[in-house]
């Protein structure tokens, strides 16, 4: 069996809402999970259940209160995302985790060809290359080519959840997080980003992703993990 | 002790280093007990409402006020770290134009208003030595180009810009000599909305071309959370929260953070 | 020394003991420290500020009663300042005066470094209104001092990047800045940039004093005095088109003069004693007959 690429080990997490007299919100608390190379693991689950938490929590952008996220890093080492330096986490989006969020945060005046081309240059990709490979998806994702110069910020939500894709799958990161990936898109596009997992599966992805569409959830899923079992008892 | 003047930039050890850096202005407290490291091509925000110290942190930081506790350390050109408090004027001024930069708030306050624009970017060059007016003036159309300025308006004085241009021609003069380290007091501050958007997209792109580490003072959350790599929320003189920017700005664990963060739009 | 009471009543030159031997120390130490300038307490002169207060004191300090002593301004001995200053050293110190460049072992000036060579016996002493070439961008007393400490030089050259900006050459051609022995920058005083070349290794002790600023500074003999300037725009100094009208000189600095009510021009040597040796030794310029007696001066 070969070593999982991302080791995920009681995991717990709650919000304290200090502006609601400390409001207590219990999230998730026990979460184990490990993902190997080519696997998809679906998250499940109500709304509310935490599944956005913990990609969230896995890609450094909310921190955990107890629990371990050991990611396979590029240099070899085993680093816990729960408890890495900021520099350490930076580098691992940069290097080892893609992240597709619900929803793209749009940076002003960077027109769509160049938030895409971006993704993969910070990888280290060289910007021929980044360009070249940001037209293929973009092409793929069916955006029209005249939006490509503009700032996705007046897109739709379909098409800006497109770029967002297309950022997300840009580079070649070992491990990658989508939350939603499809939420807002149509059949064909749907099918687009399903044939994208499937060819990151197969490139050796460990991919944990949450999908609300039954269809490609069996699709694409290599496992299905009921978030529900890990509800974290009201405090 | 050997130092090797070729030394490549070594990006796992800090360029600044504060240590439990305090300052009292007589019985008031300015800032207390503030300690963080900053790498090569960082970029650290500092946030918190007025008062709260971030301006005393950044003049403690870059050597232009006496700490009351406390010391800053900085990684010269030549790998060698240092005290920068005891640094004579001359290094600490050589270091202000060649391997600091300081945007301040007010652009006429980091301007020379009397002369040309051109003279504005290339007075950092003069002070390095460089005496070919021809390339001196070559340098400094195209570092207008960068920030989006004309070149045509070379020979314009600062009092001719807008609040904008005065920004972008204010950051062109900093960092004409490479700098590695750049300090920022608000700068987005004072201008229109549209302007910011552009100076912000304008520094963002600059600081990831150049590979700049910068300090950032700001109260604005969209700049910190545009601009930097790490965020550190000040109250009452203190660090009261740090972290990753996202992390902190989508997680705030504080009640100051979660008040400050809850009291704007979206970040 | 002791005090020398002139027939007049006055002290030696005017000042008394005291505030020489405190000149000369502000003197000795500038002549130390070449192109630093050295405050000193400046005394009221029997004479407005702008008549050369600060070159009167240093001359006064340094006046011996065998010195023989010249005073110019703008190259002539006769105009109404010259003449005054000379008359006050006469009746003060009643030493002798004499217009002609190498009789005289003090030279007072103001705006011109004579033609003739300057040797070993003698001294030049500058009128200086403002000494201070940094305060065109830096009017911060506090600060341009730190800059000359720090050899925070950069400025000067903004300075000189700017008139090239705006004229296509540099425009200054008065009190243009110099680099002394490397190290300080200094103001030559309102002398044209053509004299500046005269400065460097010149073998008179010159010494420069700022009245109203309380500024005294020097060049000692055989100094390096070096004229700022850019790589592409190297310093030049000012050419002229014309030789003299008078004694047809072609090397020295020229003032244009109106000849008479009909427009008439013509270029002169600013320098007059130089211009009338010249002429003594048989040079003679294209306009020499036809020059009104009060240009020609009394050599014709
Ligand atoms: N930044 C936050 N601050 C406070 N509470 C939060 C924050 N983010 C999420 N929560 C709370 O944590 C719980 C889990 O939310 P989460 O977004 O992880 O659910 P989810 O399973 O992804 O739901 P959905 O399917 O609707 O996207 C919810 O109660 C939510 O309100
Ligand atoms: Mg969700
Ligand atoms: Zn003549």
């Amino acid at each position: 069996m070969t070593a999982p690429l991302l080791d995920i080990r009681d995991l717990a997490k709650t919000f304290t809402m200090h502006l609601q007299d400390g409001l207590v919100i219990p999230v998730v608390s026990g979460v184990s999970l490990t993902v190997q190379p080519g696997e998809c693991v679906v998250l499940g689950g109500p709304s509310g259940a935490g599944k956005s938490s913990i990609l969230k929590m896995i890609y450094g952008n909310y921190r955990a209160d107890s629990g371990a996220i050991r990611v396979a890093a590029e240099d070899g080492e085993t680093v816990d995302v729960a408890s890495a330096a900021p520099r350490r986490v930076l580098a691992l989006r940069r290097t080892t985790i893609g992240y597709v969020s619900q929803f793209l945060r749009v940076i002003p005046r960077v027109p769509a060809l160049a938030v895409v081309a971006e993704a993969a240059t910070a990888f280290g990709i060289d910007r021929d290359d980044a360009e070249r490979r940001a037209r293929d998806l973009l092409t793929l994702l069916n955006v029209p080519e005249r939006l490509w110069s503009l700032p996705p910020a007046t897109f739709s939500g379909g098409e800006q959840q497109r770029v967002n894709i297309a950022r997300g799958f840009i580079a070649d990161h070992p491990i990658l997080l989508l939350d939603e990936p499809t939420a807002s898109l149509d059949a064909r596009n749907r099918a687009a980003v399903v044939e994208l997992i499937e060819t990151k599966k197969r490139a050796g992805t460990a991919i944990v992703g949450i999908f609300h569409d039954d269809d490609v959830r069996e699709r694409v899923a290599s496992r299905i993990v009921d978030v529900t079992r890990f509800a974290a008892a009201a405090a | 002790m050997t130092t090797d003047m070729h030394a490549p930039m070594d990006m796992d050890t800090p360029l600044l280093t504060a240590e439990s850096l305090t300052k009292f202005y007589g019985a008031r407290l300015g800032c207390r007990d503030i300690g963080f490291e900053l790498f090569p091509g960082e970029v650290l925000a500092v946030v918190g409402e007025s008062g709260s110290g971030k301006s005393t942190l950044l003049k403690l930081l870059s050597g232009q006020l006496e700490p009351s506790g406390g010391r800053v350390l900085y990684r010269m050109r030549d790998g060698v770290t240092r005290d920068i408090l005891a640094l004579s004027e001359a290094e600490r001024r050589f270091l202000f134009r060649t391997d600091w930069g300081f945007v301040h708030q007010h652009a006429e306050l980091g301007l020379r208003m009397g002369v040309s624009a051109g003279a504005n970017v290339g007075e950092r060059l003069m002070a390095v030595g460089w005496r070919h007016y021809g390339r001196i003036r070559e340098e400094a159309e195209s570092w207008l180009e960068r920030v989006e300025i004309d070149p045509s308006r070379i020979d314009d004085r600062p009092t001719a810009y807008s609040g904008g241009m005065r920004q972008r021609l204010q950051i062109a003069r900093n960092l004409v000599t490479a700098p590695r380290l750049v300090f920022m007091d608000e700068p987005t501050g004072g201008l229109d909305v549209s302007v910011q958007a552009r100076l912000l997209d304008l520094v963002r792109g600059l600081v990831a071309d150049l590979g700049l580490a910068a300090i950032v003072v700001t109260h604005d959350l969209a700049v910190a959370r545009l601009l930097s790599h790490r965020i550190l929320v000040m109250k009452d003189g203190r660090a009261i929260e740090t972290g990753l920017t996202d992390q902190v700005l989508d997680d705030p664990r504080e009640p100051y953070t979660q008040l400050l963060v809850s009291s704007i739009l979206q970040p | 020394m002791t005090s020398h009471p002139t027939a007049s009543g006055y002290n030696f030159a005017y000042l008394d003991e005291q505030t020489k031997r405190m000149i000369r120390r502000a003197i000795l130490k500038a002549i130390a420290i070449p192109g630093y300038q050295v405050p000193f307490a400046s005394r009221e002169m029997p004479m407005p500020y702008g008549w050369g207060t600060g070159g009167v004191q240093v001359t006064a300090a340094i006046l011996g009663p065998d010195d023989r002593l010249k005073v110019i301004d703008q190259g002539a001995d006769d105009t109404t300042n010259a003449v005054s200053i000379r008359k006050f050293f006469e009746k003060t110190a009643g030493v002798a005066t004499t217009t002609h460049t190498a009789e005289a072992t003090v030279i007072q000036t103001r705006h011109r470094i004579p033609e003739k060579t300057l040797g070993p016996d003698q001294v030049l002493v500058y009128q200086v209104p403002i000494p201070e070439p940094l305060r065109f961008l830096e009017p911060r007393e506090t600060e341009t001092r730190v800059m000359h400490a720090l050899e925070d030089y950069g400025l000067m050259h903004v300075k000189l990047y700017e008139d090239i900006a705006r004229h296509g050459h540099i425009a200054t051609t008065y009190a243009y800045p110099v680099k002394v022995e490397d190290r300080y920058v200094m103001d030559p005083s309102p002398t044209p940039k053509f004299d500046n070349p005269k400065m460097n290794d010149c073998a008179a002790l010159q010494l420069f004093g700022a009245g109203r600023e309380k500024r005294i500074y020097a060049l000692p003999p055989h100094t390096k005095v070096v004229s700022l300037d850019f790589e592409d725009h190297p310093f030049e100094p000012t050419k002229f088109d014309h030789a003299c009208g008078l004694c047809g000189a072609t090397h020295t600095y020229l003032d244009e003069v109106i000849t008479d009510d009909a427009g008439g021009r013509m270029f002169v040597c600013s320098d007059t004693d130089h211009c009338e040796e010249r002429r003594a030794e048989g040079h003679r310029g294209d306009l020499l007959g036809e020059a009104p007696a009060e240009i020609a001066g009394a050599a014709e």
